[in-house]
């Protein structure tokens, strides 16, 4: 069920082992790995927290996390190459054979597979004529089932190369992944004007801006319900009376920068030895 | 008296470039930092305590008290690590507001750090959110040119550096030492504790780990004192924060409302439940917290409240299931999540949410067996309280509520497969559309 236009052999399995590929990467691909990765190592104190984004960069050139890329990553960091497959395979992301241009990601979580996410995902893997974590056979699309996505209030939800769909039915989708076979853009719903290949938004991943920041909307119907529900009642936070948000810099610098009702003191909440009781932090 | 919404962090969500830093300038951005840099960094701790925030990241641990929790200054460096892996089934709130206006979370940063006498702060956000990931790294850049972070920020010679990593896909590095570990460039595997983060946490030096919509309450509480902050909210839960709806009402959303707000008001806000249906069970802060059903519609959904009444505030992630539910179906979704996430560290989350997961599965296919259901309990009670972190607690969570409010749905499992109970197509956001056969 996956592609062979990558290599021209025999369908990959998905459990192709993590060194599939070994070729030696060209001389010019290699320069700018190189580069790049001096780019993410200065980011950190310490290099091997590059690690992650690194396979992200792997993945950007070669659409997946292929031995040679692996064998890159340990030299870099002075890794063994056990080391960086043993991250790679912890991280779902991280694809151990070729992926599709797109991955299509249709969330089975609870809350989207009850809203309508399972039958989103069976119709579209019938229409694809593939399964979870499986490719078309002309290297366009990877299905996948994925967890909760952060995006609740549009469910249900899917997501193209990790940019946000919400609110999908069974045929939204499939019209999706038909435009996307056809080639033609496609626009997320809450993400750039149209969705970029896995190559690219894996580049994306590894800390190298794409200039798409500033395209799309700041937020969807959802995310805004109770901000214009506040506003329509006339709720505010206390002393917060300006209905108006496009408040004019001059309003604001009258506004000036008194620290408002402050009157800390030092209570002591805890004492400075004091230890936490409990698991500080959930998930 | 009803609650009433207070939007603070979402008022301008709206705005069609809320995002940028000019946005955010024009509704009081960055008057926070530069107020915070004239103060003294250990008032600024201080403030954070008398605020009462606690942590929004699901635990409610006060925010100022873990600030507090670092050693005195040896030289070496202290970091802040910014918590934006959400990842929580039902969680939808940090995604959202660093989409919308991202420069909350970068100036509550840069007020947190010099609080802590950090010169190097990172935000782990997950990978899955490319487009959010994109505004990070946005906003960052806009702050550096506006000399908001970077060397000597607004003369105040305070230092910081903001690094925004993208993880690659694991709800497990959402428990804060597994996120560590993850940024450091491992698996992420939880580490045991102590010693805690404050003491050794990044690199092993002094870290202070905390949710994205923690730090970002951080510039309105300075701007508009402790005291303001304190002042919503209830006694023990003080603040603001954004709840979640989603399901099974008219109008899911984020509100942002004070704690203490009830599920009856905010489902009311939203437009009641979709069209001629009833609430039958939701979950107040994820799908970690023990489910609630329609008997506690009128809890305050504050930490005291909600913990009395035996389940957890968490993310305020309130996902809402109408009568047309199998809660069975529902808790086997969930239980696969959890097997799927387990990280495999420990014995009693990795077998355990592997066997809760059989289990689980053949309940809701009627298939069964006698005695399952109490299995299913003493599963539970050997994976609560023994589990390394709490994804193992959090898996038992809806497994054993659900098996408290809804027993004779468990039992129907012994015969009869969810989708015969409750046919799906009812429960879909899309009921009129055909179904496959």
């Amino acid at each position: 069920m996956s592609n062979d236009t990558f290599h021209g052999e025999a369908p990959l399995h998905h459990q192709t082992p993590l060194q599939a590929s070994e070729e030696p990467y060209a001389d010019d691909v290699l320069e700018q790995l190189r580069t790049d990765a001096a780019a993410i190592i200065a980011r950190y104190p310490q290099k091997r927290s590059a690690l992650l984004p690194m396979l992200h960069l792997v993945q950007s050139v070669d659409g997946y996390v292929t031995g040679r890329g692996v064998h890159f990553c340990a030299e870099q960091l002075d890794l063994t190459t056990a080391e960086v497959s043993g991250v790679a395979t912890f991280y779902t992301q991280y694809k151990r054979h070729p992926n599709g241009e797109y991955t299509v990601g249709v969330c089975t979580n609870t809350l989207c597979a009850i809203m309508g996410g399972d039958q989103i995902f069976d119709e579209v893997s019938e229409h694809l004529g593939v399964g979870h974590d499986e490719t078309t056979a002309d290297g366009k699309i990877t299905l996948e089932r994925v967890e909760c996505n952060a995006a609740c209030d549009f469910a249900p939800v899917v997501m193209v190369n990790w940019e946000f769909f919400d609110n999908q039915t069974p045929d939204s989708t499939k019209d999706i992944v038909d435009r996307l076979r056809a080639g033609e853009e496609v626009a997320p719903t809450r993400g750039p004007r149209s969705v970029c290949s896995f190559k690219h938004v894996s580049r994306v991943l590894a800390g190298f801006p794409d200039g798409l920041a500033d395209e799309g909307v700041g937020a969807g119907e959802a995310s805004v319900r109770g901000t214009l529900l506040a506003r329509e009642q006339g709720w505010t936070a206390p002393g917060d009376e300006r209905a108006d948000t496009s408040a004019s810099p001059a309003a604001q610098a009258e506004e000036g920068l008194a620290p408002g009702r402050h009157t800390s003191v030092n209570a002591g909440t805890n004492a400075p030895d004091e230890l936490p009781k409990s698991k500080e932090d959930g998930q | 008296m009803s609650t009433v919404l207070t939007p603070v962090l979402t008022k301008f969500w709206d705005h069609p470039q809320s995002w940028t830093l000019e946005t955010y300038e024009a509704n009081e951005g960055y008057q926070a930092l530069r107020a915070a840099l004239q103060k003294d960094p250990a008032d600024l701790v201080a403030m954070a305590k008398d605020s009462g925030l606690r942590g929004r990241g699901g635990a409610g641990f006060p925010t100022g008290m873990k600030w507090g929790f670092l050693p005195p200054p040896d030289g070496g460096p202290r970091y802040l690590v910014v918590n934006a892996d959400e990842s929580e089934p039902g969680t939808c709130k940090d995604i959202p507001l660093l989409m919308a206006a991202p420069q909350f979370l970068i100036e509550g940063m840069a007020i947190t750090s010099f609080a802590i006498g950090c010169n190097h702060a990172f935000v782990y956000l997950r990978g899955e959110v490319v487009h959010v990931y994109r505004r990070l790294m946005r906003a960052v850049e806009e702050a550096y040119a506006k000399g908001y972070l970077g060397k000597n920020i607004l003369g105040s010679g305070f230092d910081l550096d903001i690094t925004v990593h993208a993880g690659a896909g694991a709800y497990i590095c959402g428990e804060e030492t597994a996120l560590l570990d993850s940024l450091e460039g491992r698996r992420g595997q939880p580490r045991l504790k102590p010693p805690f983060p404050a003491v050794a946490g990044l690199y092993a030096r002094p870290t202070v780990v905390n949710n994205v919509e923690s730090i970002a309450s951080i510039p309105p509480i300075v701007l508009h004192g402790a005291d303001w902050f304190s002042g919503m909210g209830t006694e023990r839960s003080q603040g603001f924060g954004i709840f979640s709806l989603s399901g099974h009402v008219a109008r899911p959303g984020q509100y942002e409302a004070p704690l203490g707000i009830t599920l009856r008001e905010l489902i009311d806000m939203a437009g009641g439940m979709r069209n001629g249906h009833r609430l039958k069970f939701w979950t107040p802060g994820g799908s970690s917290t023990p489910i609630f059903t329609d008997a506690h519609l009128d809890v305050p959904l504050d930490f005291e409240s909600v913990a009395k009444e035996g389940s957890m505030l968490g993310t305020r992630a309130l996902q809402i299931f109408d009568e047309t539910t199998s809660v069975v179906h529902a808790v086997a979704r969930w239980t696969e999540f959890y097997q799927h996430e387990s990280c495999g560290k420990c014995t009693p989350c990795r077998e355990g949410t592997f066997w809760l997961k059989q289990i689980m599965n053949r309940l809701e296919n009627g298939q069964g067996h006698e005695g399952d259901i109490e299995k299913l309990d003493d599963i539970c009670d050997n994976i609560l309280g023994r589990a390394f972190c709490a994804l193992g607690d959090g898996a038992t969570s809806p497994v054993t509520s659900a098996i408290q409010y809804f027993r004779e749905e468990f039992e129907q499992g012994m015969t009869t497969p969810w989708y015969e109970l409750f046919p799906p197509e009812r429960s879909t956001l899309f009921a009129k559309e055909s179904q496959p056969a």
